[in-house]
């Protein structure tokens, strides 16, 4: 389950990108090529020979497949449609917004014989504050299902920091998902360098969904996620080279420039919090008083005039915002800072809708009197009920 | 009384002459019994020097056996910070509050690792700390909205925390102790064992618990309070609202088990006798509710 806390510090790649990564810790993938174009498409199958080839998607989503993301192509020509019905479509899938996102890049793979399909994943586990390995015999597209309805088909090994993932835990569990003892060896080479990639990399995230077995027993990645833990990024500039902002949230990239935790959502009440907590419980408290929160955003502890300021003109930006409701309980940032943020960003934009302030905490006396001498139509909120309360009013009956 | 720390207790700062961790030495100083609880800073660069008349040393261990501080507060930046835990925790310190935000996952997952079978215990990090009013102040909370009395915070969050904080000194009531135990997902002291504390502490009546959605360290902690708790707790969890759709992919929801939800950890708190609100403006107000 998410935490909004965390949603900032997971940059996604692409599956081919993610496939390049696993093949340096010894992970067996199909030969593919990634192409930006048809023609490109046809050359890469022609470079790869054999006669079945997969085209898939591009995309940070999960869920291309079902979506008609992904095709199977026996000829030339063959490959010539489907990269040309794929690649410019708006997939959509469950992991993307209801208008889908763009597909810009493909991946052209050599096909695959597949007997079986598993599934293996990592993620760090907060209960044991280790990472979790993550094994089932059900791979394939509902994992999740599996995971909910049949859980026994779940096994999980939390790694131990000082020894790394050892051979016989490894090995034990290819075994319990399903692969057959001549493959054993290869699906412990595969986990090994699936932890040793996670670690690594700082990865946040790595899943193989489906790891298959193949005809002839080979074992082999057919699809790969990694994401990673920004908070680890300084000390892998390699990997932010691989950031993808076609596949990010325009007003998120925006936001991520101002170092601001922001996240997008469908309502039409923008915020601005200092805090994740508070951020999270302010868009409780809108929605309790009938309301709906257009973005959720944490100016954190260090804000800035400027800060404020180019928060306001993301929210602003949002066409449908109604109100706009600043929520600050100052310990490091003060109350006076957040204040003159709000007036030099309402002189700076054209506060087209009703804004509600709550202040309280550091200089809250000194807060009040900026927003109070500004001259701007601001509305009052004394605490946080009265703050939301007012918000959703204002929202609802347009201009204040 | 109070848990964790009190006016008796001696601070040292690693990280004393950055920015941040100047700023709050100085109003950690200024706080109640500050002046005498601040006694070392740490900075393996400038030993022999000084910050407002506070010592700086070259190690923990150093300013431990100069000074006999036995806490320290950590506002080293992200990259260093870990190991500016690891070297307290050698130091066979009381206590660790780490304020620092950003620290790499792995970085604390070695370092807890290297914590097992140590008696110091830690406290985030990316927390505000920890206060007892009108004692002594650790960390970036605002001081001047505490006041002493009979009530315990425990939260995951720092300003949510002072929201709690403010609701109950609207209506008069002040606190014992409170604790941010901060919002990594791996990290120190876990809400079960401040409540625990809480529970011991003679002078604690009652506990605001403010959880947040993930992981569920709130469901374990109602699960202790219902079998051991002798006093009333109250809670909110943060994020009932939060949408779905961003989430971890599928192997955060497998390892969740589709736990972790607001409504599931409310569900626990409701089962396990712990009063909770779905109105984080009301926490005060429920907090009063339960008082006998």
């Amino acid at each position: 389950m998410l935490s909004l806390r965390s949603t900032a510090t997971r940059m996604k790649i692409h599956e081919y990108q993610a496939k390049e990564i696993l093949r340096k810790y010894g992970v067996a993938t199909p030969h593919g090529i990634p192409c930006f174009s048809v023609d490109e498409a046809i050359k890469a199958a022609r470079d790869l020979g054999g006669k079945v080839w997969v085209v898939k998607a591009q995309i940070h989503a999960g869920g291309r497949g079902k979506g008609g993301g992904v095709k199977v192509a026996k000829s030339e020509a063959e490959v010539r449609e489907s990269a040309g019905k794929i690649l410019g479509m708006m997939l959509k899938t469950h992991q993307t917004g209801p208008e889908g996102q763009k597909v810009r890049r493909l991946l052209v793979e050599e096909g695959a014989d597949i007997r079986k399909e598993l599934y293996i994943g990592m993620v760090v586990d907060r209960g044991t504050q280790r990472v979790a390995l993550m094994a089932s015999s059900e791979g394939g597209m509902d994992i999740e299902e599996v995971a909910a309805k049949t859980p026994e088909k779940i096994h999980k090994i939390f790694v131990d920091p000082g020894t790394g993932l050892k051979d016989a835990e490894a090995d034990d569990v290819a075994t319990k998902i399903g692969i057959p003892a001549a493959s054993v060896p290869q699906a412990r080479a595969i986990l090994k360098g699936l932890y040793r990639a996670f670690e690594e990399t700082d990865a946040s995230l790595a899943e193989i969904n489906p790891l298959i077995l193949t005809g002839d027993g080979k074992v082999v990645a057919l699809d790969a996620k990694i994401n990673f833990d920004d908070n680890a990024l300084f000390r892998h500039p390699d990997l932010q080279q691989l950031r993808d902002l076609d596949e990010e949230d325009p007003q998120e990239v925006e936001a991520s420039k101002y170092d601001l935790n922001y996240i997008q959502l469908d309502g039409d009440i923008g915020c601005l919090v200092n805090g994740a907590g508070l951020a999270m419980a302010t868009m409780d408290i809108i929605k309790l008083y009938g309301g709906a929160p257009a973005n959720f955003l944490d100016v954190g502890g260090g804000a800035t005039t400027e800060k404020v300021t180019e928060a306001f003109k993301i929210m602003l930006r949002i066409p449908h915002l109604k109100a706009i409701l600043v929520n600050i309980f100052g310990g490091i940032m003060k109350c006076d800072v957040i204040a003159a943020g709000v007036v030099a960003a309402a002189k700076q934009v054209s506060l087209r809708v009703p804004l509600v302030v709550r202040l309280e905490g550091t200089n809250v006396d000194l807060g009040k009197k900026i927003l109070a001498e500004s001259g701007l139509p601001i509305i009052s909120g004394s605490n946080m009920a009265d703050a939301a309360q007012k918000v959703v009013a204002a929202a609802r009956g347009g201009r204040a | 009384m109070s848990i964790l720390i009190n006016k008796n207790t001696r601070v040292m700062t690693q990280g004393i002459t950055g920015k941040t961790g100047q700023f709050h030495t100085k109003m950690g100083k200024e706080y109640a019994n500050g002046k005498n609880c601040y006694v070392a800073g740490v900075n393996p660069k400038k030993p022999g020097e000084s910050y407002e008349g506070i010592p700086i040393f070259a190690t923990v261990k150093e300013a431990k056996q100069k000074t006999g501080a036995n806490v320290s507060v950590i506002y080293v930046p992200p990259p260093f910070a870990a190991a500016a835990i690891d070297e307290a925790v050698e130091a066979d310190l009381d206590l660790v509050i780490c304020i620092t935000e950003g620290i790499p996952v792995r970085d604390m997952i070695r370092t807890k690792y290297k914590m097992q079978g140590k008696r110091t215990k830690l406290i985030g990090p990316n927390c505000p700390g920890v206060i007892t009013p009108d004692e002594i102040k650790i960390g970036i909370m605002p001081g001047h909205i505490h006041k002493k009395g009979r009530i315990g915070v425990v939260s995951r969050s720092g300003t949510l925390t002072y929201e709690a904080v403010g609701q109950l000194m609207e209506l008069g009531l002040g606190q014992s102790s409170c604790v941010g135990i901060g919002g990594d997902p791996v990290n120190g002291l876990k809400h079960v064992d401040v409540l625990r504390m809480f529970n011991d502490d003679p002078e604690t009546d009652a506990v605001i618990m403010v959880g947040e959605i993930g992981g569920s360290d709130e469901e374990n902690a109602a699960r202790w309070v219902k079998a051991n708790m002798k006093k009333p707790v109250v809670g909110f969890i943060a994020g009932v609202t939060a949408p779905p759709g961003k989430r971890m992919g599928h192997a955060g929801a497998i390892i969740s088990g589709g736990k972790g939800t607001a409504q599931e950890k409310l569900a626990v708190m409701e089962e396990c006798g712990i009063k909770a609100t779905k109105n984080p403006a009301e926490m005060g107000k429920l907090l009063k509710s339960v008082l006998k």
